[in-house]
C-alpha cells in the first residue's frame, strides 16, 4: 500500500489511463501547466504535452459538447467541469445529448467520456460553488454516477469509468482531495456498481457516500462507545445502484439511515429510502431515516455553512432514533 | 474541380431524391400514418447535396431536427430511414428515435437532434477526433438561423478556431425561427459576418444553387483538411412547407413563398443541366421515375417492417 491524497489517487489513475490508452485526453478549463482549479491535473501536460492535456476557454457547453462528438467518433475523452455547479451550463449536453445517444440511435452509439467534476460544501464557496447535484444526474437514465469516498475508490473507479463505453459522472468532493489514504501499489481497478462495506456492524446500518462516508464512520466510533455497533455502507456508485449489499446489510441490522451531503428534499436517499420500502420493507423494524442538508441554498458566512452540512452529531441522533 | 456528366446528375438524383422522400412523408403524415413531429428539408436540397459531396467516408456531419436531406445526402438508406419515420424495427435506431434521431455513427452521421443548435458543439467534437487521430477528416455541422443565436454557436466557433479543427459550419438560412423572421431574431443580415468574431473566414453563398454551393463547400473542406482551420458557410435558402407539417405558416405571406418557389432548386438545376447540355428532358424525366421507385419501394420496406416488440423498451439504455 501507498499512502497518498484524494488528489494525487486521481491524477495517478488519469496518468496511467493515458499511458494505456492514446485516446484519452483530458479537456478543461486551466487543466494544463495552472494544473486544474484543484490542482488534481498537475504536471500530466508535461508528460503527455497540449494536445493531450487541453486548457479549454470557460466554454462549459463546448467542452461536454465536443467532448460527446470526440467519443462518437472514437476517442476517450475525459472532460473536466471546474464545479458540478457548472453543469446547468452544459445540462442540455449531459441529459439531451450524452445521456440518450445510445438509445435514441437503437444502441449504434457509444459515448465512453468520463466527466470529472468537484463537488461539495465546507470551504466557504457559498451557494454556487459547493453543491452536491448527484441527484439531478441520477435522475437522468444513460448515465453511471460515481461519487468516491477514498484515494484508493477514487483511483480504482476512475480508471474504470474511463474503460468503461458508458458516460460516467464522476463526482470528487473537494475537501477530500487533500486527504490521505492506503492505495494499493500497482495496477488495480474497481467494478462499477459495486458498493464497499467500509465498517462492519450488526444493529444498524448506515449508507453514507463521498465526504458524508467520513463523518458516518467517524459516527460509527462514536456510537460504539455507547454500545452500538453500526454497519456503514459506502455504494460509490449511485448508478447502478448496488440493492444487493444493501439489503443483505438491512436484513442483518433491521435499521437503516441514510446520509448524504445534498438537501434531502429531492434528494437520491430518498429514491434509496423509497427502493427499500418497496422492496425490503419486512427486514425493517424501524422506519428508514435520512440525514441531508436542509431545503435551502448553500450559505457563505462559516457558522451558517456549518449548520446546513450534515455533521456525526446529526447521524448519531438519526442512529439513536431509529434504534428507539 | 469541373463536374463530369455523371458526377452532375448524381447532385440532380440525390435532390430529387430528398423532394421525393420529404414530400412522401409529407403524404403520410397528413393521413396520419407517422406519429410525433416531422421537419421537412423541401426547398433547402441544394445544401446537402452541394455540400456532402465534397466528403469523403472518414468525414462526420452533424444535423437538426430538419435532417432527413442531410442523411440522404451523407448516403442513408432511404428504406432504413422511412422505416425509422414510421416507427419501426429495421429503421436506423429501431424505431427508438423517430424523424429528429435518425442517425448512422459508421456512415459519419452524428444524428438529427432535436435540440437547436446541439450538433455545434458535437460537429467541433468530431473535428477535434478526426484531427487527434490524424484522420484527414473533415466534420460538417449543419444549422439553422435561428441556433446562430444559441451559445452553443458562439462556444462551438470559438473552440474550434482556437484548436484550429477541420470543422465546416454550414448555416442553412432558411429565414426563420419556427415564426419568427431573421430580421425579428436577429439584428444581422448575413449570419457569415459572425464568422470574424471568431476570427475565421464567413462566406455567403445562394443556398438554392447546388454548383455554387458544392463550389464553397469544396474550398472550404480542402482548406480545412490541408489544416487551415473552421469556416462559416451561409447558405440562403428558404423552406417551402412549415415549421413542422401542420405548421400553418401565418407569419408568411404568400408572395414571399412564391418568390421563394420561382428559385426552387430542383427545377433552376435541371433546366441549368439542359443549358450544359449535362442531360436532356427525358434523361432528367427518367432520373424523376428512377427515384419515385426508390422512395416508393422505401415505403413499402417500411410498412411492411415490424413495429418494436416490448422488449426493445428497456434495451440500449447502457453498453453492456
Amino acid at each position: 500500500m501507498a499512502e497518498m491524497t484524494y488528489s494525487q489517487a486521481i491524477n495517478e489513475a488519469l496518468r496511467e489511463e493515458m499511458r494505456r490508452d492514446k485516446n484519452v485526453y483530458i479537456l478543461g478549463e486551466d487543466v494544463g501547466a495552472f494544473g486544474g482549479c484543484f490542482g488534481v491535473t498537475t504536471g500530466l501536460i508535461d508528460e503527455f504535452g497540449p494536445e493531450r492535456v487541453l486548457d479549454s476557454p470557460i466554454s462549459e457547453t463546448a467542452i461536454m459538447g465536443s467532448a460527446v462528438g470526440a467519443a462518437v467518433a472514437g476517442l476517450r475523452p475525459v472532460p473536466e467541469i471546474m464545479f458540478d455547479d457548472f453543469l446547468g451550463v452544459c445540462m442540455d449536453e449531459v441529459v439531451n445529448q450524452t445521456a440518450k445517444m445510445r438509445y435514441m440511435f437503437g444502441g449504434k452509439a457509444k459515448v465512453p467520456l468520463t466527466l470529472r467534476m468537484a463537488c461539495g460544501a465546507g470551504v466557504g464557496a457559498a451557494a454556487q460553488h459547493s453543491q452536491c447535484l448527484e441527484a439531478w444526474l441520477c435522475h437522468t437514465p444513460g448515465l453511471v454516477v460515481i461519487m468516491p469516498s477514498t484515494a484508493a475508490d477514487a483511483k480504482g473507479l476512475l480508471k474504470t469509468a474511463i474503460r468503461d463505453d458508458n458516460p460516467v459522472m464522476f463526482l470528487e468532493h473537494k475537501l477530500l482531495y487533500g486527504a490521505g489514504g492506503e492505495v494499493p501499489e500497482g495496477e488495480y481497478t474497481i467494478p462499477i456498481g459495486k458498493a464497499d462495506i467500509k465498517r462492519e456492524g450488526k444493529d444498524v446500518t448506515i449508507l453514507a457516500y463521498s465526504m458524508m462516508l467520513h463523518k458516518a464512520l467517524a459516527a460509527a466510533e462514536t456510537l460504539a462507545l455507547d454500545g452500538i455497533d453500526a454497519e456503514v455502507i459506502d455504494p460509490r456508485t449511485l448508478i447502478p445502484f448496488d440493492k444487493e449489499t444493501l439489503y443483505k446489510s438491512i436484513e442483518k441490522t433491521g435499521r437503516l439511515v441514510i446520509v448524504h451531503e445534498a438537501v434531502k428534499q429531492g434528494g437520491f436517499g430518498g429514491e434509496i429510502a423509497a427502493m427499500v420500502a418497496e422492496e425490503c420493507f419486512d427486514s425493517l423494524d424501524a422506519p428508514i431515516k435520512r440525514v441531508a442538508a436542509p431545503f435551502t441554498p448553500i450559505p457563505f458566512a462559516s457558522g451558517l455553512e456549518s449548520a446546513y452540512i450534515p455533521d456525526e452529531a446529526k447521524i448519531i441522533d438519526a442512529v439513536k432514533s431509529v434504534l428507539g | 474541380m469541373a463536374l463530369n456528366k455523371e458526377q452532375m446528375l448524381d447532385l440532380y438524383r440525390q435532390m430529387r431524391t430528398i423532394r421525393e422522400f420529404e414530400e412522401t412523408v409529407a403524404n403520410f403524415f397528413s393521413q396520419g400514418q407517422i406519429p410525433g413531429f416531422v421537419h421537412l428539408y423541401i426547398g433547402e436540397e441544394a445544401v446537402a447535396t452541394g455540400v456532402c459531396a465534397n466528403l469523403e467516408k472518414q468525414d462526420y456531419i452533424a444535423s437538426t431536427h430538419r435532417g432527413h436531406g442531410h442523411a440522404i445526402a451523407r448516403g442513408a438508406s432511404v428504406n432504413k430511414m422511412m422505416a425509422e419515420i414510421f416507427g419501426k424495427i429495421d429503421g436506423f435506431c429501431k424505431g427508438k428515435g423517430g424523424s429528429m434521431h435518425i442517425a448512422d455513427i459508421e456512415l459519419g452521421f452524428l444524428g438529427a437532434n432535436g435540440i437547436v443548435g446541439a450538433g455545434l458543439p458535437l460537429a467541433t467534437g468530431a473535428g477535434f477526433a478526426l484531427k487527434y487521430m490524424k484522420k484527414n477528416g473533415v466534420a460538417i455541422c449543419f444549422f439553422g438561423d435561428a441556433a446562430s443565436n444559441r451559445g452553443t454557436f458562439h462556444e462551438s466557433l470559438n473552440m474550434a478556431s482556437i484548436q484550429k479543427l477541420p470543422v465546416v459550419f454550414v448555416n442553412e438560412n432558411n429565414g426563420y425561427g419556427i415564426s419568427m423572421s431573421q430580421a425579428r431574431h436577429q439584428n444581422i443580415k448575413d449570419i457569415a459576418d459572425r464568422a470574424s468574431a471568431y476570427g475565421m473566414p464567413g462566406v455567403v453563398v445562394d443556398g438554392n444553387d447546388v454548383m455554387a454551393v458544392y463550389e464553397a463547400a469544396e474550398e472550404a473542406v480542402k482548406r480545412a483538411r490541408a489544416g487551415g482551420g473552421p469556416i462559416l458557410i451561409e447558405c440562403k435558402t428558404y423552406r417551402h412547407h412549415g415549421h413542422f407539417e401542420g405548421d400553418p405558416t401565418v407569419y408568411r405571406t404568400d408572395e414571399e413563398v412564391n418568390a421563394w418557389k420561382a428559385k426552387d432548386p430542383l427545377p433552376r438545376f435541371a433546366s441549368r443541366l439542359q443549358e450544359m447540355k449535362m442531360a436532356t428532358e427525358a434523361e432528367i424525366k427518367q432520373i424523376d421515375l428512377e427515384v419515385k421507385k426508390i422512395i416508393a419501394d422505401a415505403v413499402e420496406y417500411a410498412q411492411k417492417s415490424p413495429v418494436p416488440s416490448q422488449d426493445e423498451l428497456l434495451t440500449d439504455v447502457y453498453c453492456n
